[in-house]
Protein backbone atom coordinates (compact mmCIF):
# COMPACT_ATOMS: atom_id res chain seq x y z
CA UNK A 1 0.00 0.00 0.00
CA UNK A 2 1.52 3.25 -1.08
CA UNK A 3 0.33 6.72 -0.17
CA UNK A 4 -1.38 6.94 -3.59
CA UNK A 5 -3.54 3.88 -2.80
CA UNK A 6 -4.37 4.98 0.75
CA UNK A 7 -5.43 8.44 -0.44
CA UNK A 8 -7.57 6.98 -3.22
CA UNK A 9 -9.48 4.57 -0.96
CA UNK A 10 -9.98 7.19 1.77
CA UNK A 11 -11.32 9.73 -0.75
CA UNK A 12 -13.51 7.10 -2.43
CA UNK A 13 -15.07 6.18 0.92
CA UNK A 14 -15.64 9.88 1.69
CA UNK A 15 -17.33 10.42 -1.69
CA UNK A 16 -19.62 7.40 -1.41
CA UNK A 17 -20.62 8.12 2.20
CA UNK A 18 -21.31 11.83 1.65
CA UNK A 19 -23.26 11.16 -1.56
CA UNK A 20 -25.32 8.48 0.17
CA UNK A 21 -26.08 10.89 3.01
CA UNK A 22 -27.02 13.59 0.49
CA UNK A 23 -29.44 11.29 -1.34
CA UNK A 24 -31.30 10.35 1.84
CA UNK A 25 -31.55 13.79 3.50
CA UNK A 26 -35.01 15.24 4.01
CA UNK A 27 -33.69 18.78 4.40
CA UNK A 28 -32.59 20.09 0.99
CA UNK A 29 -29.93 22.42 2.43
CA UNK A 30 -28.26 19.51 4.22
CA UNK A 31 -28.35 17.47 1.00
CA UNK A 32 -26.59 20.25 -0.91
CA UNK A 33 -23.93 20.66 1.80
CA UNK A 34 -23.19 16.91 1.77
CA UNK A 35 -22.97 17.02 -2.03
CA UNK A 36 -20.47 19.90 -1.81
CA UNK A 37 -18.27 17.65 0.36
CA UNK A 38 -18.64 14.90 -2.25
CA UNK A 39 -17.60 17.27 -5.06
CA UNK A 40 -14.56 18.42 -3.08
CA UNK A 41 -13.64 14.74 -2.83
CA UNK A 42 -14.02 14.37 -6.60
CA UNK A 43 -11.79 17.40 -7.12
CA UNK A 44 -9.12 15.77 -4.96
CA UNK A 45 -9.55 12.56 -6.97
CA UNK A 46 -8.93 14.50 -10.20
CA UNK A 47 -5.78 15.92 -8.66
CA UNK A 48 -4.72 12.38 -7.74
CA UNK A 49 -5.36 11.29 -11.35
CA UNK A 50 -2.94 13.94 -12.60
CA UNK A 51 -5.41 16.64 -13.71
CA UNK A 52 -4.79 19.69 -11.48
CA UNK A 53 -6.61 22.02 -13.88
CA UNK A 54 -9.75 19.87 -13.76
CA UNK A 55 -9.49 19.73 -9.97
CA UNK A 56 -9.48 23.53 -9.80
CA UNK A 57 -12.35 23.69 -12.28
CA UNK A 58 -14.33 21.17 -10.22
CA UNK A 59 -13.98 23.31 -7.09
CA UNK A 60 -14.75 26.57 -8.90
CA UNK A 61 -17.58 25.48 -11.18
CA UNK A 62 -19.21 22.49 -9.45
CA UNK A 63 -18.76 23.13 -5.74
CA UNK A 64 -18.49 26.90 -6.07
CA UNK A 65 -21.06 27.87 -8.67
CA UNK A 66 -23.53 25.08 -9.35
CA UNK A 67 -24.13 24.06 -5.74
CA UNK A 68 -24.39 27.68 -4.58
CA UNK A 69 -26.99 28.18 -7.32
CA UNK A 70 -28.92 25.27 -5.82
CA UNK A 71 -28.63 26.84 -2.35
CA UNK A 72 -29.89 30.18 -3.71
CA UNK A 73 -32.93 28.55 -5.30
CA UNK A 74 -33.71 26.44 -2.20
CA UNK A 75 -33.49 29.48 0.08
CA UNK A 76 -35.39 31.69 -2.38
CA UNK A 77 -38.32 29.31 -2.80
CA UNK A 78 -38.34 28.42 0.93
CA UNK A 79 -39.89 25.03 0.24
CA UNK A 80 -41.05 23.24 3.33
CA UNK A 81 -41.56 19.58 2.53
CA UNK A 82 -41.88 17.81 5.88
CA UNK A 83 -44.74 15.78 4.44
CA UNK A 84 -42.54 14.45 1.67
CA UNK A 85 -42.34 10.71 2.19
CA UNK A 86 -38.77 9.66 1.57
CA UNK A 87 -38.71 6.87 -1.01
CA UNK A 88 -42.44 6.10 -1.33
CA UNK A 89 -43.19 2.45 -2.07
CA UNK A 90 -44.73 3.20 -5.46
CA UNK A 91 -41.48 4.80 -6.66
CA UNK A 92 -39.25 2.50 -4.67
CA UNK A 93 -39.52 -0.55 -6.87
CA UNK A 94 -38.63 1.18 -10.18
CA UNK A 95 -35.62 2.73 -8.45
CA UNK A 96 -34.54 -0.60 -6.99
CA UNK A 97 -35.15 -2.38 -10.31
CA UNK A 98 -33.11 0.15 -12.30
CA UNK A 99 -30.27 0.28 -9.77
CA UNK A 100 -30.12 -3.53 -9.32
CA UNK A 101 -30.20 -4.23 -13.06
CA UNK A 102 -27.54 -1.62 -13.57
CA UNK A 103 -25.35 -3.12 -10.84
CA UNK A 104 -25.71 -6.65 -12.30
CA UNK A 105 -24.76 -5.46 -15.80
CA UNK A 106 -21.89 -3.40 -14.39
CA UNK A 107 -20.55 -6.31 -12.31
CA UNK A 108 -20.71 -8.65 -15.33
CA UNK A 109 -18.92 -6.09 -17.51
CA UNK A 110 -16.27 -5.46 -14.86
CA UNK A 111 -15.69 -9.20 -14.36
CA UNK A 112 -15.12 -9.76 -18.09
CA UNK A 113 -13.13 -6.60 -18.78
CA UNK A 114 -9.52 -7.58 -19.55
CA UNK A 115 -8.22 -4.10 -18.70
CA UNK A 116 -9.98 -3.87 -15.31
CA UNK A 117 -6.94 -5.18 -13.49
CA UNK A 118 -4.58 -2.65 -15.04
CA UNK A 119 -2.82 -0.59 -12.40
CA UNK A 120 -2.96 3.17 -12.47
CA UNK A 121 0.29 4.84 -11.53
CA UNK A 122 0.67 8.53 -10.68
CA UNK A 123 1.19 10.93 -13.58
CA UNK A 124 0.76 14.65 -14.03
CA UNK A 125 -0.58 16.76 -16.88
CA UNK A 126 0.61 20.33 -17.00
CA UNK A 127 -2.34 22.75 -17.35
CA UNK A 128 -0.53 24.46 -20.25
CA UNK A 129 -0.22 21.13 -22.12
CA UNK A 130 -3.87 20.36 -21.45
CA UNK A 131 -4.98 23.82 -22.63
CA UNK A 132 -2.96 23.53 -25.82
CA UNK A 133 -4.45 20.09 -26.45
CA UNK A 134 -8.03 21.30 -25.90
CA UNK A 135 -7.69 24.30 -28.19
CA UNK A 136 -5.74 22.47 -30.92
CA UNK A 137 -7.51 19.12 -31.14
CA UNK A 138 -11.02 19.77 -29.84
CA UNK A 139 -11.57 23.39 -30.88
CA UNK A 140 -14.85 22.54 -32.61
CA UNK A 141 -16.28 21.04 -29.41
CA UNK A 142 -15.16 24.15 -27.51
CA UNK A 143 -17.05 26.34 -29.98
CA UNK A 144 -20.17 24.17 -29.80
CA UNK A 145 -20.01 24.23 -25.97
CA UNK A 146 -19.72 28.00 -25.91
CA UNK A 147 -22.75 28.23 -28.20
CA UNK A 148 -24.61 25.85 -25.89
CA UNK A 149 -23.77 28.01 -22.88
CA UNK A 150 -25.09 31.08 -24.73
CA UNK A 151 -28.31 29.24 -25.61
CA UNK A 152 -28.65 28.12 -21.97
CA UNK A 153 -28.14 31.70 -20.78
CA UNK A 154 -30.82 33.07 -23.11
CA UNK A 155 -33.16 30.18 -22.31
CA UNK A 156 -32.76 30.65 -18.55
CA UNK A 157 -33.40 34.39 -18.90
CA UNK A 158 -36.50 33.76 -21.01
CA UNK A 159 -37.93 31.07 -18.73
CA UNK A 160 -37.08 32.89 -15.52
CA UNK A 161 -38.81 36.09 -16.61
CA UNK A 162 -42.20 36.55 -14.92
CA UNK A 163 -44.92 36.28 -17.58
CA UNK A 164 -46.47 39.72 -18.11
CA UNK A 165 -49.85 38.60 -19.42
CA UNK A 166 -50.47 36.46 -16.33
CA UNK A 167 -50.46 39.44 -13.97
CA UNK A 168 -52.83 41.38 -16.24
CA UNK A 169 -55.50 38.71 -16.08
CA UNK B 1 5.36 0.65 -8.12
CA UNK B 2 1.93 -0.40 -7.01
CA UNK B 3 -1.12 1.50 -8.21
CA UNK B 4 -4.88 1.52 -8.10
CA UNK B 5 -6.64 -1.18 -10.14
CA UNK B 6 -8.65 0.47 -12.90
CA UNK B 7 -11.68 -1.68 -11.97
CA UNK B 8 -11.86 -0.11 -8.51
CA UNK B 9 -12.19 3.37 -10.02
CA UNK B 10 -14.89 2.09 -12.37
CA UNK B 11 -16.67 0.54 -9.36
CA UNK B 12 -16.58 3.90 -7.56
CA UNK B 13 -18.05 5.74 -10.56
CA UNK B 14 -20.62 2.96 -11.00
CA UNK B 15 -21.74 3.32 -7.38
CA UNK B 16 -22.06 7.08 -7.86
CA UNK B 17 -24.19 6.64 -11.00
CA UNK B 18 -26.41 4.08 -9.21
CA UNK B 19 -26.90 6.51 -6.30
CA UNK B 20 -27.79 9.25 -8.81
CA UNK B 21 -30.32 7.00 -10.56
CA UNK B 22 -31.90 6.06 -7.23
CA UNK B 23 -32.06 9.74 -6.22
CA UNK B 24 -33.60 10.84 -9.53
CA UNK B 25 -36.24 8.10 -9.62
CA UNK B 26 -37.22 7.71 -5.96
CA UNK B 27 -37.30 11.25 -4.56
CA UNK B 28 -40.43 13.32 -5.01
CA UNK B 29 -38.84 16.72 -5.25
CA UNK B 30 -37.74 18.48 -8.44
CA UNK B 31 -34.56 19.85 -6.84
CA UNK B 32 -33.52 16.39 -5.65
CA UNK B 33 -34.11 15.01 -9.16
CA UNK B 34 -31.76 17.63 -10.59
CA UNK B 35 -29.21 16.81 -7.86
CA UNK B 36 -29.43 13.15 -8.89
CA UNK B 37 -28.53 14.10 -12.45
CA UNK B 38 -25.54 16.03 -11.09
CA UNK B 39 -24.37 12.97 -9.13
CA UNK B 40 -24.60 10.84 -12.29
CA UNK B 41 -22.56 13.37 -14.31
CA UNK B 42 -19.95 13.45 -11.54
CA UNK B 43 -19.61 9.66 -11.60
CA UNK B 44 -19.13 9.70 -15.38
CA UNK B 45 -16.49 12.44 -15.05
CA UNK B 46 -14.49 10.33 -12.57
CA UNK B 47 -14.57 7.37 -14.99
CA UNK B 48 -13.32 9.59 -17.85
CA UNK B 49 -10.50 11.08 -15.76
CA UNK B 50 -9.36 7.59 -14.69
CA UNK B 51 -9.47 6.36 -18.30
CA UNK B 52 -7.31 9.33 -19.33
CA UNK B 53 -4.72 8.18 -16.79
CA UNK B 54 -5.11 4.51 -17.73
CA UNK B 55 -4.35 5.03 -21.45
CA UNK B 56 -2.20 8.15 -21.01
CA UNK B 57 -4.40 10.09 -23.45
CA UNK B 58 -5.74 13.60 -22.95
CA UNK B 59 -9.12 12.91 -24.59
CA UNK B 60 -10.59 11.77 -21.29
CA UNK B 61 -9.61 14.97 -19.51
CA UNK B 62 -10.99 17.06 -22.39
CA UNK B 63 -14.26 15.15 -22.05
CA UNK B 64 -14.41 15.98 -18.32
CA UNK B 65 -14.07 19.65 -19.25
CA UNK B 66 -17.10 19.39 -21.55
CA UNK B 67 -19.06 17.42 -18.94
CA UNK B 68 -18.53 20.27 -16.45
CA UNK B 69 -19.60 22.89 -19.01
CA UNK B 70 -22.73 20.94 -20.00
CA UNK B 71 -23.62 20.36 -16.33
CA UNK B 72 -23.48 24.13 -15.78
CA UNK B 73 -25.76 24.78 -18.77
CA UNK B 74 -28.19 22.04 -17.71
CA UNK B 75 -28.39 23.30 -14.13
CA UNK B 76 -29.05 26.91 -15.15
CA UNK B 77 -31.93 25.96 -17.46
CA UNK B 78 -33.26 23.34 -15.03
CA UNK B 79 -33.32 25.69 -12.07
CA UNK B 80 -34.99 28.42 -14.16
CA UNK B 81 -37.68 25.88 -15.11
CA UNK B 82 -38.12 24.87 -11.46
CA UNK B 83 -38.57 28.50 -10.37
CA UNK B 84 -41.06 29.04 -13.20
CA UNK B 85 -43.05 25.92 -12.24
CA UNK B 86 -42.98 26.91 -8.56
CA UNK B 87 -44.48 30.29 -9.40
CA UNK B 88 -47.20 28.58 -11.46
CA UNK B 89 -48.27 25.87 -9.01
CA UNK B 90 -46.66 26.74 -5.66
CA UNK B 91 -45.23 23.25 -5.29
CA UNK B 92 -42.15 21.23 -6.18
CA UNK B 93 -43.92 17.87 -6.30
CA UNK B 94 -43.52 16.32 -9.78
CA UNK B 95 -46.93 14.71 -9.36
CA UNK B 96 -48.56 18.16 -9.61
CA UNK B 97 -47.28 18.85 -13.12
CA UNK B 98 -49.61 16.62 -15.09
CA UNK B 99 -51.42 19.19 -17.22
CA UNK B 100 -50.21 20.57 -20.53
CA UNK B 101 -51.77 23.98 -20.06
Amino acid sequence: MTLFNILFYAIAALIVVSTGLAVTRRNLVHAVIYLIISFFGSAFLFYLFGAPFLAALMVIVYAGAIMILFLFIIMMLRVETPEEQLFPARQMWPAVAVAAGYLVVGALLAAHDPSAGALLSPAQTEPAVFGAYVFRKTWLAVEVTSLLLLVALIGALFIGKRPIHESEE
Amino acid sequence: MAGIPFGHVLALSGILVALGVACATARRNLIMILLGVEIMLNGAAIAFAAAALRWQQLEGQAFVLFIIAIAAAEVSVGLALIVHLYHRTGSLDPEKFNTLK
